[in-house]
C-alpha cells in the first residue's frame, strides 16, 4: 500500500498517494491547475511553465525538528520564494498550495502573454478553434490585451506535411513536446524532434516516408494548439458543428473504444457524415488512444463501391433486383438444402448477426463454418482473460508471453500496453523466428525456427509469475498449428495454475475485431466448401484470399453473399445481398480480451442495405425458423439465453461506466486532449466457462514443407484488404504486394532488393510482388504478408519466376 | 609574494610537460590518495579546504561529493569544461598550460567518489585544446598513472574527452549530461541532482575545470592551509578572468577578496586611454550591472561582499565597461547573446528573449519611445523566476539592472 | 553499404569504446563531426549511417544538427571564418573588424566568398576575450584559433589558403 498523504489546495483538503504530482491531486478534487505540456499520461518536463502555483510547507525548527507554530496553534506555513510548477512538484505532507492567489494569476498571465508573442493568433481559421486548450486557457489566464507589436512577429511555415497523414503549422506550435514525448515515451517510435533551439525551434521528422508511425494521429489529439492536425480532419469542419456517436474499432481484436464525429452536409444532400474518429478514454482497454489505422480506415463505409440493393444472377450476370425477390429466392433454395447448406463467416461480424446466422443455418440442419486462418477460440473461452482483468495492472511480479506474432502490426494497442507493463516491471518473454518492435521491451526473447512454434511453448518456463498471460498470433503458421498452438499455450497456463483469476490466461491475437465472438456463437474454423451444395456466405470473401477457391464456389448449385462490397466471392453469388457497415447500426464485439463492447450508430444506411442479423431473421420468416430481426437489442436477450458466458449481458450493462484516471474530455480538453470521455459504456469481461484440464495437443499439425524457400505467412497492420483499400487518406501508406527475403536467400534466388518478380506458391502462380531484402528474415525464408493479393494459408512451398519485364 | 596554486606554469616551465609536472610534486597527491586514504577522507579534506565550485554557482565541492548515492552504481566523475560565459577564458589557460594538474584533481575527485570512468566535457571551439588533452591522458595511461590497478591497488580509472558542438546552455551541469548522452542539450528537472540521477541516471559529480584543478595542492598541502587563503567567507584562490577596456586583459590568479580596484588597476593597467570606469560585470554577460563608484571598486571580490552590490561573482569574469560605452548596446549584445543562447526549453527564456530582442533592437536603433523601456523592463521582470534552469535568469540581470542604474543612457537612447 | 563505418571504423570503434557498451548513443556528437570532414557539413545520407551505427532514428540525429552551432547542414565556404564579436571582444573592437574584414573580402557578414572558399560569420564568445580580434577558422578537418588578429594578416591567411587550393 501506497502512503496517503494530506494537502490542502485553494483551501480545500486532499489526500493522495505519495508521489502524487499537485496538478493531479488537485485534478481530484475538481481544481484545474492549467497545463500545456504536462499530460496526465506522460513524465513531467515542466517545460511550458503554465501550471504555476505557490507552495508552501510546513516550517520546521533546524535544531529540534520540531513544527514551529503560529500563534494560533496551527503549524506555520513556509512559502518558497519564488512560484513552483504544479505538473513537477509532487506533494508532501502538510503541503499547502495556492492556485488562487494575485501573484499566481498574474505569473499565469505573464506565461500565457509570452506564449502568444509568436503565436499567428489565426484562431478564425484554425482547425482546433473551439477545442483549443490555448484559445481556452488565454480566455481564462490571458490579459485581455497585447503588448507585442504584431509586425514583430516571425513568420513561419503553415502547411508542412509532416508525412500522409499529418501536417504541421509551425506558426501555431508552443513547443510544448507533447508529440514528440508521445512518439519517444509512449510509443517509442522516435521519428519526431526539435530542430533549432531558442525561439527558432521547430518539429521535425526525418524517417523515411515522413512521420513514419502507426500512431501518428494521437499526437493531434494531444497537440494543445492547433499546430498538428490529419489530413483527414484538416480543414473538414468546425469542432462546434460536430455531433458524436460512440463506437467500436471494428479493425482488430483490442476493441479500441472510439467517437465517430460526424455533421450534416448539404453536398451529402444534407446527410449526416463521418468527419472524424476519435479515442474513446477506457483504461482497461485502450486508455487514451488508437492507432492510425482505427483512425483513418473508416473511409471504406463511406465508399462509392458499396453495394447498395440486392441482386440476383441472371443470364451469368448479377441484376439489382427487390429484397422480397431476392429472400425469396434464396428462401426458396434453403427450404430443403438441410446440411448441403454452409453458412461461412468471419470475425468482421457482430455477434447479434453471428448469432442469427447460426441460428437460421441450425434451424435448416445446415452446418456453419468460421472463415479463419487462427484457431483456438473454444480454449481462449475456457483459459482466456476473466472478468477484473486489465493489462494496466500487470506489473513487477507478472510475466507475459508473446508467441508467434509482431503484436504492433496485428493488434497495436495491446502492443502500446504489453510495453507499458514491461516498464513497470514485468516479464515479457518474446518469442519468434524473427525480430519484432517488442523484443526492445523483453526481458527474454526466444527466437525458434518456423514450425517449431508449439514445441516452443512447451519449454517456456512462467511458474513462478505471480500472474500469467499468453498471446498468441498467426505469424508463419496455418490453422492446424495454430490450433495445436493455443492448446499447447492453454496446457502452459493451465500446469503452472494460471488459469481463472484475474489478469491471468491465453489471448488469441485474431485477425477480426470479433473472430472470439464467431467462437463463442459456435462457429469453428476448416469447413469444407467443397462438400456444400448451398453457400451462405456472410462477411467473409474466401475467393478473394484464395483464388483457387473460385473453382469450388462455382461448382457449388446455390452462393448467397452478403457483403459491403462486391467482392471476388460476391462476383461468383447467385444473389448478393447489400448490409450495412458497422457505423450504420448497433450491435456488440467481443474482444480478444473476452470483453463484449457495444457500438451505437453513426450515421444512416446507405441505400437499401439492411443489417446482416436482419436479413438473417428475414430469410428464417419465410423458411419457418423463428428468430428475432428489426433490433439487435431484440437478439441480444436470445445470445444471453443461450450462449454459455453471456449470461446478464444487457445493452444497458454494456452502457455502464465509472469514473476513468485520469479525468479527460470534459472541460478541460488542456488535460488529457480531444479524445473522447466515456458516457457510452466500458462493456462487460465475460466470466470464463468450463474447468480446463490440460489436454492432448494435436499431432497433425503441418509440418513444414521440403523447399529449399518456404514461403510463410504474416500479418500486416496496412494490408490492402476491404477494410482499408479504400481510405484514400491510407492509401499512400499502403503498401504494394511484397515478399521478405533474407539478402543471402535473394542472392540463391537470384533476386535483388526492389525487383518485382512473379511469385509461386505451393506450384501455383500467384500475383507479381516486390522483393524486400531483410536481414532480419531467417535464412531459407520467405515471409508473405496476408491480405495483399497473394494467397497463402501456412507454409508453402515457394518459387520465384522472375518476371523481366516488370523489373523495377 | 605566495605561490600560484592553478596559474603555476607561469612560474614552472614546462608544467605540460609530465615529466616536470611530476618533478614538481604531480601525481604524488593521486598516489597517497589512492594508497592511503579512504576515499571519504578524501572528501573530508576538500569539505575542511573551504573550496567552492568555480564554475558559477559557488556550491561547496565536498558536501557536493558527500552526496553521492551510495545505493546507485557506477558513478561517474564529469569535469565541466564548456566555459563558453562571455568573458569566461580562465579553464582554457589552465588546460592548455597545466594540463596535468587539472587530469590529477579528476583523478582524484574519481577516486573519492569511487568513480572508475570520468569524462572531461570540452566545448566544441575547444577542438585543438581537447586533442592535446587526449594525449596528455595516453601519457598518464602509458605512465601507468591511468589504467587498470593503480599503484598496484585494485582501483581503476579512465578519462576521456567529450567533444561539445557550439551551445553555451551545455554548460549547465543536466544540459551538458543530455548533451554526453548524445541528444540535444537541455537542462534536465532538478531534483533529481546529478549525485542521485546524473550521466546514465547513475550518481555523477560535476565539477567545473578549475575547482578540481585546485584539488591536487589541497591533499598536498592540507585543507587549513587553503582555507587560510582567501576570506572568511570565500576560501582560497581564484583565477580572475579580466577582459573589456582594461589596458592588459587576461587571467589573473589573486586570493578571493582582492578588490576590483586592485584587480583592474594595478594589475590589469587600468582603462585604456586612462578614460573613467563606468560600470562592471563581475560574471560575465550573466551580470548584474555594477556602478564603478568608489565603493564599488573597493569591494573585495569574494562571494558575500559582491552580493552587498546588488550582484554576483558567479565565475568572476570580470568585464570592465568604461564611458565610451552605451549602456543600451551593452543589453542589446547581452540579449542577442542570450536570445542566440536559450535552448527554446521553457516558454519565459525562449519567448521572453525573443521579446526582449526586438525591443532593445528599437531602442538601440533609435526607434523607441519612453514606454518600450518600460516594456523592456517589465518584460524581463516577467521572465523573473519563472524559468526551467539559471539561463533564464541571467539574461535579465543586465537588463534590469542596466535601466534601473543607467537610466540616463536609456534616456539618450530614446531620445536620438 | 554505410560509407562512413567502413572508411572510419578505426576512429569509430574508439570512440563508441569511450562510452558503456549500452550507450553508444553517446559517441553521436563524434561521428557528426567525422561525417563533416567529407564535405564540411552533414549530409541526409550521413544521418542515416550515422543513426544505423548508433541504433538511433535518423530524426533523432538530424536533431542534434539542429540545436549545436558547430554542426551544418549545407554547404558553405571551405573555410568558415568565425569571428567572436559577443560582448567582451566587441569592447576591443572586434565588431569594426569583422565589419572590414567581409568589406575586404567583398561579401556580407554570414556570407560566402564567390570562389565559395571563405564564409565569414560572426559568433558567440569563444573564451578568447583577451585576445580580441580574434576567430575560428572551421573546417572539415576541425577546429583552430587565430588570436589577435588584424585585418592585414587575415588578408595573408585567406591568402595562404587559395595558394593550397591550387596545388
Ligand atoms: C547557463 C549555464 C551555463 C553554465 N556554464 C558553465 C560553464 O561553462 N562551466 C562551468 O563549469 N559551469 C557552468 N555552469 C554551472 C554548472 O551548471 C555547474 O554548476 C558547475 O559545473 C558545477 O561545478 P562547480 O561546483 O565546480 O562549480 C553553468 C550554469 C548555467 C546555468
Ligand atoms: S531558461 Fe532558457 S536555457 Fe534554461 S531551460 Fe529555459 S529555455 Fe532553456
Ligand atoms: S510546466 Fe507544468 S504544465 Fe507545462
Amino acid at each position: 500500500m501506497t502512503k496517503e498523504v494530506n494537502l490542502t489546495i485553494d483551501g480545500k483538503r486532499v489526500s493522495v498517494p505519495e508521489g502524487t504530482l499537485i496538478v493531479d491531486a488537485a485534478k481530484k478534487i475538481g481544481i484545474d491547475i492549467p497545463v500545456f505540456c504536462y499530460h496526465p499520461k506522460m513524465e513531467p518536463v515542466g517545460m511550458c511553465r503554465m501550471c504555476l502555483v505557490d507552495v508552501g510547507r510546513p516550517a520546521f525548527d533546524r535544531e529540534t525538528g520540531e513544527a514551529i507554530l503560529d500563534e494560533d496553534g496551527s503549524p506555520k506555513i513556509q512559502f518558497g520564494w519564488k512560484l513552483d510548477t504544479a505538473c513537477t512538484v509532487p506533494v508532501s505532507e502538510g503541503m499547502v498550495v495556492e492556485g488562487m492567489t494575485e501573484k499566481v494569476q498574474k505569473g499565469r498571465q505573464d506565461i500565457v502573454e509570452l506564449l502568444l508573442t509568436s503565436h499567428p493568433l489565426d484562431c478564425p481559421i484554425c482547425d482546433k478553434g473551439g477545442e483549443c486548450p490555448l484559445q481556452n486557457l488565454t480566455m481564462a489566464h490571458g490579459a485581455g490585451e497585447s503588448r507585442f507589436i504584431y509586425d514583430d512577429k516571425i513568420h513561419f511555415d503553415k502547411n508542412v506535411p509532416l508525412g500522409d497523414l499529418i501536417w504541421l503549422d509551425r506558426e501555431r506550435c508552443i513547443q510544448c513536446a507533447r508529440c514528440i514525448r508521445f512518439q519517444e515515451e509512449i510509443v517509442d517510435d522516435a521519428v519526431l524532434e526539435f530542430f533549432n533551439r531558442g525561439r527558432a525551434t521547430d518539429i521535425i521528422t526525418n524517417s523515411e516516408p515522413g512521420f513514419d508511425s502507426y500512431w501518428s494521429g494521437n499526437t493531434t489529439d494531444i497537440c494543445p494548439v492547433g499546430a498538428l492536425t490529419t489530413a483527414d480532419f484538416r480543414f473538414g469542419a468546425r469542432p462546434w458543428e460536430l455531433k458524436h456517436a460512440a463506437s467500436v474499432c471494428s479493425h482488430c481484436p483490442v476493441g479500441c473504444n472510439m467517437t465517430y464525429n460526424t455533421r450534416r452536409e448539404a453536398k451529402s444532400g444534407g446527410g449526416i457524415v463521418i468527419k472524424r474518429a476519435m479515442p474513446r478514454q477506457n483504461e482497461s482497454v485502450n486508455e487514451l488512444w488508437i492507432c492510425d489505422k482505427g483512425r483513418f480506415a473508416y473511409h471504406f463505409t463511406e465508399s462509392e463501391e458499396r453495394l447498395t440493393q440486392p441482386m440476383i444472377r441472371k443470364g451469368g450476370k448479377l441484376v439489382p433486383t427487390s429484397w422480397d425477390d431476392a429472400l425469396a429466392l434464396v428462401a426458396g433454395q434453403f427450404k430443403d438444402a438441410g446440411d448441403s447448406l454452409l453458412s461461412l463467416v468471419s470475425g468482421r461480424l457482430p455477434n447479434e448477426d453471428l448469432f442469427n446466422i447460426k441460428k437460421l443455418t441450425a434451424g435448416l440442419g445446415g452446418k456453419a463454418g468460421l472463415h479463419s486462418y487462427m484457431a483456438g477460440g473454444d480454449l481462449v473461452a475456457q483459459v482466456g482473460l476473466s472478468t477484473g482483468s486489465n493489462l494496466g495492472d500487470l506489473g513487477e511480479g507478472d510475466t507475459i508471453v508473446v508467441i508467434a506474432c509482431d503484436l504492433e502490426e496485428e493488434a497495436p494497442v495491446w502492443w502500446l500496453r504489453i510495453k507499458a507493463a514491461a516498464e513497470r516491471g514485468a516479464k515479457l518473454i518474446v518469442a519468434n523466428p524473427r525480430i519484432t518492435k517488442l523484443d526492445r521491451y523483453a526481458t527474454e526473447i526466444i527466437r525458434y525456427a518456423y514450425g517449431e512454434e508449439v514445441k516452443t511453448v512447451t519449454n517456456v518456463n512462467i511458474s513462478d509469475a505471480e500472474n500469467a498471460l499468453v498471446f498468441y498470433g498467426s505469424e508463419g503458421i496455418g490453422l492446424e498449428t495454430s490450433q495445436a498452438l493455443a492448446n499447447a499455450c492453454a496446457n502452459l497456463l493451465a500446469k503452472t495454475n494460471h488459469v481463472g483469476k484475474p489478469n491471468n490466461g491465453l489471448v488469441a491475437v485474431w485477425p477480426r475485431a470479433n473472430t472470439q465472438g464467431a467462437w463463442d456463437m459456435g462457429y469453428r474454423p476448416g469447413a469444407d466448401l467443397a462438400k456444400a451444395k448451398v453457400l451462405y456466405i456472410a462477411g467473409s470473401d474466401p475467393v478473394g484470399d484464395d483464388p483457387s477457391v473460385a473453382e469450388v464456389i462455382t461448382k457449388a448449385e446455390f452462393v448467397v453473399v452478403q457483403e459491403l462490397f462486391l467482392t471476388k466471392t460476391a462476383e461468383l453469388a447467385d444473389v448478393v445481398l447489400p448490409v450495412q457497415a458497422q457505423t450504420e447500426r448497433e450491435g456488440t464485439f467481443t474482444s480478444g480480451e473476452r470483453r463484449v463492447q457495444r457500438f451505437y450508430p453513426v450515421v444512416l444506411p446507405k441505400g437499401e442495405t439492411r443489417p446482416d442479423f436482419d436479413i438473417a431473421a428475414q430469410i428464417s420468416a419465410k423458411v419457418g425458423v423463428e428468430l428475432k430481426g428489426r433490433f439487435p437489442s431484440l437478439v441480444l436477450p436470445q445470445i444471453s439465453a443461450e450462449i454459455p458466458g453471456y449470461a446478464g449481458i444487457t445493452y444497458q450493462k454494456l452502457a455502464e461506466v465509472s469514473e476513468q484516471w485520469p479525468i479527460v474530455g470534459r472541460g478541460d480538453l488542456y488535460y488529457g486532449g480531444t479524445g473522447y470521455e466515456n458516457k457510452q459504456g466500458l462493456g462487460m469481461q465475460l466470466p470464463l466457462q468450463g474447468n480446463y484440464k490440460t489436454s492432448e495437443v494435436l499431432k497433425n499439425f503441418g509440418s513444414l514443407p521440403d523447399a529449399e524457400v518456404i514461403a510463410v505467412p504474416i500479418t500486416q497492420l496496412y494490408d490492402r484488404g476491404t477494410m482499408i483499400s479504400p481510405s484514400e487518406v491510407l492509401h499512400p501508406r499502403l503498401p504494394e504486394p511484397f515478399i521478405l527475403v533474407n539478402p543471402k536467400d535473394s542472392q540463391i534466388l537470384k533476386t535483388t532488393d526492389g525487383m518485382v518478380v512473379g511469385i509461386s506458391i505451393n506450384g501455383r502462380d500467384t500475383s507479381n510482388a516486390t522483393v524486400v531484402e531483410d536481414e532480419h528474415v531467417p535464412q531459407g525464408i520467405a515471409l508473405v504478408p496476408r491480405s495483399m493479393g497473394i494467397p497463402i494459408d501456412g507454409p508453402s512451398k515457394f518459387e520465384i519466376r522472375i518476371a523481366v519485364a516488370a523489373m523495377a | 609574494m605566495t605561490e600560484l596554486v592553478l596559474l603555476r606554469h607561469r612560474e614552472i616551465p614546462k608544467i605540460n610537460q609530465l615529466d616536470v609536472y611530476k618533478k614538481n610534486g604531480g601525481f604524488e597527491a593521486f598516489e597517497k590518495v589512492v594508497t592511503s586514504m579512504k576515499p571519504d577522507e578524501v572528501t573530508e579534506i576538500v569539505k575542511t579546504s573551504g573550496l567552492r565550485g568555480r564554475g558559477g554557482a559557488g556550491f561547496p565541492t565536498g558536501v557536493k561529493w558527500s552526496f553521492m548515492d551510495n545505493n546507485n552504481w557506477p558513478h561517474y566523475v564529469v569535469a565541466n569544461a564548456d566555459e563558453s560565459e562571455p568573458g569566461t577564458f580562465k579553464d582554457r589557460e589552465i588546460m592548455e598550460s597545466n594540463p596535468f594538474q587539472f587530469l590529477e584533481g579528476v583523478a582524484i575527485a574519481s577516486y573519492a567518489v569511487g568513480a572508475t570512468e570520468a569524462y572531461v566535457y570540452c566545448r566544441g571551439e575547444f577542438w585543438e585544446l581537447t586533442h592535446v588533452l587526449d594525449e596528455k591522458i595516453a601519457e598518464l595511461e602509458e605512465a601507468g598513472l591511468l589504467g587498470d590497478n593503480l599503484f598496484g591497488t585494485e582501483y581503476s580509472l579512465r578519462i576521456y574527452t567529450h567533444l561539445g558542438a557550439g551551445a553555451y546552455i551545455c554548460g549547465e551541469e543536466t544540459a551538458l549530461l543530455e548533451s554526453m548522452e548524445g541528444k540535444r542539450g537541455q537542462p534536465r528537472l532538478r531534483p533529481p541532482f546529478p549525485p542521485s540521477y546524473g550521466l546514465y541516471g547513475k550518481p555523477t559529480v560535476v565539477n567545473n575545470v578549475e575547482t578540481l584543478t585546485n584539488v591536487p595542492l589541497i591533499i598536498t598541502k592540507g585543507g587549513e592551509w587553503y582555507k587560510s587563503l582567501g576570506t572568511e567567507d570565500t576560501a582560497g584562490v581564484k583565477v580572475f578572468s579580466l577582459s573589456g577596456r582594461v589596458k592588459k586583459p587576461g587571467n589573473y590568479e589573486l586570493p578571493f577578496g582582492t578588490s576590483f580596484r586592485e584587480l583592474i588597476f594595478e594589475h590589469g593597467g587600468g582603462i585604456i586611454d586612462d578614460r573613467p570606469v563606468r560600470a562592471i560585470m563581475a560574471a560575465g554577460a550573466s551580470s548584474a550591472l555594477i556602478v564603478a563608484e568608489d565603493k564599488a571598486l573597493d569591494t573585495p571580490m569574494d562571494y558575500a561582499s559582491v552580493r552587498e552590490l546588488k550582484a554576483d561573482l558567479g565565475s568572476a569574469s570580470i568585464i570592465v565597461i568604461d564611458d565610451t560605452v552605451s549602456i543600451d548596446w551593452v543589453l542589446k549584445k547581452t540579449i542577442h547573446f542570450f536570445e542566440h543562447e536559450s535552448c527554446g526549453k521553457c516558454t519565459p527564456c525562449r519567448e521572453g528573449n525573443y521579446w526582449m530582442n526586438h525591443i532593445i533592437e528599437r531602442i538601440h536603433g533609435g526607434d523607441a519611445t519612453h514606454d518600450d523601456v518600460e516594456l523592456l523592463d517589465s518584460v524581463a521582470k516577467q521572465i523573473e523566476n519563472k524559468c526551467l534552469c539559471a539561463l533564464g535568469e541571467f539574461s535579465i540581470q543586465a537588463v534590469m539592472t542596466g535601466i534601473e542604474r543607467f537610466p540616463q543612457d536609456f534616456e539618450i537612447a530614446v531620445k536620438n | 553499404m554505410n560509407k562512413i563505418a567502413e572508411k572510419y571504423s578505426g576512429d569509430i570503434e574508439k570512440i563508441i569504446a569511450k562510452y558503456p557498451p549500452e550507450q553508444k548513443r553517446s559517441a553521436v556528437m563524434s561521428l557528426l563531426y567525422i561525417a563533416q570532414r567529407e564535405d564540411g557539413y552533414v549530409t541526409k545520407h550521413d544521418i542515416n549511417e550515422i543513426a544505423e551505427i548508433l541504433e538511433m532514428t535518423p530524426t533523432e540525429v538530424v536533431a542534434l544538427v539542429g540545436f549545436y552551432t558547430l554542426y551544418h547542414d549545407k554547404q558553405d565556404g571551405k573555410y568558415r571564418i568565425q569571428v567572436c564579436n559577443d560582448l567582451p571582444c566587441a569592447l576591443r573592437g572586434a565588431d569594426e573588424f569583422l565589419e572590414n574584414l567581409c568589406e575586404n573580402l567583398g561579401i556580407q557578414v554570414g556570407d560566402t566568398t564567390e570562389d565559395g572558399l571563405v564564409s565569414v560569420e560572426g559568433v558567440m564568445c569563444l573564451a578568447a576575450c583577451d585576445k580580441a580580434p580574434m576567430f575560428q577558422v572551421q573546417t572539415g578537418d576541425g577546429l583552430k584559433y587565430h588570436e589577435e588578429m588584424t585585418v592585414e594578416n587575415t588578408m595573408e591567411l585567406i591568402e595562404s589558403w587559395k595558394k593550397e587550393e591550387k596545388k
